[in-house]
C-alpha cells in the first residue's frame, strides 16, 4: 500500500500539524538552553589562556554552525519547491531565511564581542568571520528578492534559483576567503582545542541541540503565518477558529 | 528558406546587441566614465603616497570594475523585456540558453572588455609597474566575463521589478567575491615577487565553470520572470 | 475536407495572482481553421494566448500540438508557430529592414535583403525600409511587426490584437493575409475588438467569461 507522503504537503493539513508540533520543539529548546548555558557559565572551568571571555563560544559556535546548515536546508527546500512545484517546501524555505540570517548575525556579533578582549579589535578579517559576513549578505539577498516580487509563485521560484546558485557558490567563496586569508597572514581563531574540557564540549553540544529545536519551532510558527497570508482567500482559512474570532 | 545554425544564432544575437549599443553609445560610455571616476576618487580619499597607492591599485581597480559592471546589468534584459523582443527570443526554436549566452557575450564586450582595455591608463595613476599592469589587464580579461555571467542570472531574476537596479547588485555582489579575491590577488602576487599563474588559472577556471552553468540558469530565471 | 486537429486544449485553467481567470476550457483547432477569442477586458484572453505559447504554465489541464504536450515539444514547437503580442518587439534604433531581419534570425532563419524588402512593401512600407523605426507612426510600426508573418513558414499564428493602430487598408490586407495562410493549411487564433472577416472562412468563436 502506498503511503500518501503528499498528504502533509498540502498547506491546509500542514497548518494544523505544525500547530500541534510547535510545543514539542519549543519547550525542549527552552529547557536545553537553560541546561546548556548553566553548564557553560557555571560548570565549565575557566580557560587558562582566554580566561572568562571564552565562554561566548557557547553561543558563537552553535550560531555559526546553524547559520551555515540553515542555508543548505533552505536551499534544499527551495529546490524541492522549484522542481516538484510543492508550495509548502517553498514556504518552508521562506520561513527559514530570517532565522538563518539571525544566526549569521548573532555569530558575527558574538565574534566581535569575543574578538575585542582576544585581539583588541572588534573586527578582524578572519577567514571564518569574513565568510560568515558574506553568508549574511546571501541571506539578505534571498530575503530581499523574495520580498520585492509580489506574485508569490514567481517569488518562490526566483528565490529558489538564487538559493541554489548561492549554495553552489558557498564552498567556492569559503575557500577563496580562506586562501585570501592565508596569503595575507591574517588572524585565525584558534581554540585551545586539544585540551577542551568535557564540560565545555557538553555545554556547546547541548546549546547546539537547543538552537536546532528553536529553529524548528520558529520555522513552523512562521510557516503557519505564511500559509495564512497566502491562503487568506480560501475557504478553509476562513473557517478556522482563530480567524473567525 | 535558410535555417540558422546554433553558432549563427549566437553570432546574430551578439551582432544585434553590439549594433544597438553602437546606435546608443551613451550607455557604454557612461559605464566607462563611471569606472574611471571611481578609480580616480580613491587617491583623493586616501592621499597621494605612491607606496600606498601602488599597494591598493589592483584592489581599487577591481572593486571599481565590479561596481561599473553592476551599473550596466539592469539594462541587460530590460529593454528587450519592455518592447516584447524577449518574448520572441523565448519562442526561438533554438535553446534560450544560446540566446542568453549571446547577450552575455555582448554585455561583456560592452562593459568588461572596455574596462580591461582602459585599466592600464588608470594603473599608471597608481604608479603600477609595467609587469603589474600586464597582469592586471590579463586578470580583468579572464575575470570580468564571470561578472557578466553571474550578473545575467541576477538581471534575469530581477527583471521588471521596482528597484531592480539596486536589488541586482545586492544579489550579485556577494557571489562575485571569489573573482575579486583572485583578480586582485594576481597583481599582488606579482608585486610580492611571486608568480600570478595560480591566480590566473583559478580565474580561468571560474570563467569556464560559469560558462557551463550560468547561461542555462539565467535562461531558467528568464522563464520564471516572464510567467 | 476536415483534417485532424493539430492544436488541442484540454480542461485548461489559468490564474493570475490569486484570481482564477478561466477553467475547464477545451477546444481544438484543425488546419484551415480560424478562431477568435472573445471576452471582456481581464477575462484572460492574453493569458490564454500566452499559455498556448508556453510562457505561462497552466494551473490545470494541458495544451497539445500534434498529439504531444507543448511542454515536451521542446523548442521544435516554436518553429511551427508565430506569436504576435501586444508589444511589437521592434527596436526604435533599427530600421524596418534590420528589424525584420533580426526577428527572422531570432525565429531561426536568415532573410535576404530582397525577401525582407518585398515583405515590407507588401505591408505598405515602400520607401520606409531604411528609416529608423523611431520615426514611423504607430500603425506603421505595427505593420513592421506584422510583416514577420509574411516571411515565416509557421503553421500556427497566434495574434493578440493584431489590428491595433491599423488603418482600414491595413485591416483589409490582414484579412487577405490570414485568408492566404488558411488556404495553405495554416491555422490562426486571435483576439480583436474590431470586426475581422476572412472571405470564405467561417470564424469560430471562443467566449471567455
Amino acid at each position: 500500500m502506498a503511503i500518501n507522503w503528499f498528504k502533509y504537503s498540502a498547506p491546509s493539513t500542514f497548518y494544523g500539524l505544525a500547530g500541534k508540533l510547535i510545543p514539542f520543539f519549543a519547550w525542549p529548546a527552552v529547557l536545553l538552553f537553560a541546561i546548556g548555558l548553566y553548564i557553560g557559565f557555571f560548570v565549565a572551568p575557566t580557560d587558562a589562556v582566554q580566561s572568562e571571555a571564552y565562554r561566548i563560544i557557547f553561543i558563537h559556535v552553535p550560531a555559526s554552525i546553524l547559520s551555515m546548515f540553515i542555508y543548505l536546508i533552505m536551499a534544499g527546500y527551495a529546490a524541492l519547491g522549484l522542481i516538484f512545484n510543492t508550495r509548502l517546501s517553498s514556504m518552508m524555505a521562506q520561513a527559514l531565511a530570517p532565522t538563518g540570517a539571525l544566526f549569521a548575525f548573532i555569530s558575527l556579533w558574538t565574534g566581535a564581542l569575543w574578538g575585542k578582549p582576544m585581539w583588541g579589535a572588534w573586527w578582524v578579517w578572519d577567514a571564518r568571520l569574513t565568510s560568515e559576513l558574506i553568508l549574511l549578505f546571501l541571506y539578505l539577498g534571498f530575503i530581499a528578492l523574495q520580498a520585492s516580487i509580489e506574485d508569490p509563485r514567481r517569488a518562490d521560484k526566483a528565490a529558489a534559483l538564487l538559493a541554489i546558485v548561492g549554495s553552489v557558490n558557498v564552498p567556492i567563496i569559503y575557500f577563496s576567503v580562506k586562501w585570501w586569508n592565508t596569503l595575507h597572514q591574517g588572524a585565525t581563531i584558534k581554540m585551545s582545542g586539544t585540551s577542551m574540557h568535557v564540560a565545555m564540549q557538553q555545554a556547546m553540544f547541548i546549546v547546539l541541540v537547543a538552537c536546532w529545536l528553536y529553529v524548528i519551532a520558529v520555522a513552523l510558527a512562521r510557516v503557519r503565518s505564511i500559509i495564512l497570508e497566502r491562503e487568506r482567500n480560501t475557504q478553509w482559512v476562513n473557517e478556522l477558529k482563530e480567524v473567525q474570532s | 528558406m535558410n535555417r540558422l545554425s546554433l553558432f549563427g544564432l549566437l553570432g546574430l544575437v551578439v551582432r544585434r546587441d553590439l549594433l544597438l549599443a553602437m546606435r546608443r553609445r551613451a550607455d557604454v560610455l557612461t559605464t566607462l566614465i563611471f569606472f574611471v571616476m571611481v578609480v580616480s576618487l580613491f587617491p583623493l580619499g586616501v592621499g597621494p603616497e605612491p607606496e600606498m597607492l601602488r599597494k591598493m591599485a589592483s584592489g581599487v581597480v577591481w572593486v571599481a570594475a565590479l561596481l561599473a559592471s553592476m551599473l550596466s546589468l539592469p539594462r541587460m534584459f530590460s529593454a528587450d523585456h519592455a518592447d516584447g523582443t524577449l518574448e520572441q527570443m523565448m519562442l526561438a526554436p533554438q535553446s534560450l540558453s544560446v540566446l542568453v549566452l549571446g547577450k552575455i557575450l555582448a554585455h561583456w564586450m560592452l562593459s568588461g572588455l572596455p574596462l580591461a582595455l582602459i585599466a592600464p591608463v588608470l594603473g599608471l595613476q597608481f604608479d603600477m609597474s609595467a609587469q603589474a599592469l600586464w597582469i592586471l589587464v590579463l586578470a580583468l580579461l579572464l575575470g570580468t566575463p564571470v561578472l557578466s555571467m553571474i550578473g545575467a542570472v541576477g538581471a534575469a531574476l530581477t527583471l521588471g521589478l521596482r528597484g531592480g537596479g539596486v536589488l541586482v547588485s545586492l544579489l550579485v555582489l556577494p557571489l562575485c567575491i571569489p573573482v575579486l579575491i583572485f583578480g586582485a590577488g594576481a597583481v599582488e602576487a606579482v608585486n610580492g615577487g611571486m608568480s600570478a599563474v595560480s591566480n590566473l588559472a583559478l580565474l580561468g577556471a571560474f570563467t569556464l565553470f560559469a560558462l557551463v552553468f550560468t547561461p542555462f540558469v539565467a535562461a531558467q530565471a528568464l522563464r520564471i520572470s516572464m510567467e | 475536407m476536415q483534417q485532424a486537429p493539430l492544436l488541442e486544449v484540454k480542461d485548461l485553467a489559468c490564474e493570475r495572482g490569486d484570481h482564477r481567470l478561466f477553467s475547464g476550457l477545451s477546444f481544438t483547432l484543425a488546419p484551415g481553421e480560424l478562431m477568435q477569442v472573445q471576452g471582456a477586458n481581464g477575462s484572460g484572453k492574453t493569458t490564454l494566448l500566452r499559455t498556448l505559447c508556453g510562457f505561462v504554465q497552466p494551473v490545470q489541464g494541458s495544451v497539445h500540438w500534434s498529439g504531444q504536450d507543448i511542454g515536451e515539444w521542446d523548442d521544435d514547437f516554436h518553429a511551427e508557430m508565430c506569436y504576435l503580442g501586444h508589444l511589437n518587439a521592434i527596436k526604435d534604433e533599427l530600421s524596418a529592414l534590420e528589424n525584420l531581419q533580426m526577428s527572422a534570425g531570432l525565429a531561426g532563419y536568415t532573410l535576404s535583403d530582397q525577401q525582407a524588402v518585398s515583405a515590407l512593401r507588401r505591408m505598405g512600407l515602400q520607401r520606409r525600409e531604411h528609416l529608423p523605426v523611431r520615426v514611423l507612426s504607430q500603425g506603421q510600426r505595427r505593420r513592421v511587426a506584422l510583416s514577420r508573418l509574411l516571411v515565416g513558414d509557421a503553421h500556427l499564428w497566434i495574434l493578440d490584437e493584431p489590428l491595433t493602430a491599423l488603418d482600414v487598408g491595413a485591416v483589409g490586407l490582414m484579412q487577405e493575409l490570414i485568408g492566404e495562410h488558411l488556404s495553405k493549411g495554416g491555422m490562426t487564433i486571435f483576439t480583436t475588438h474590431q470586426p475581422l472577416q476572412v472571405a470564405g472562412v467561417q470564424t469560430r468563436q471562443l467566449m471567455l467569461s
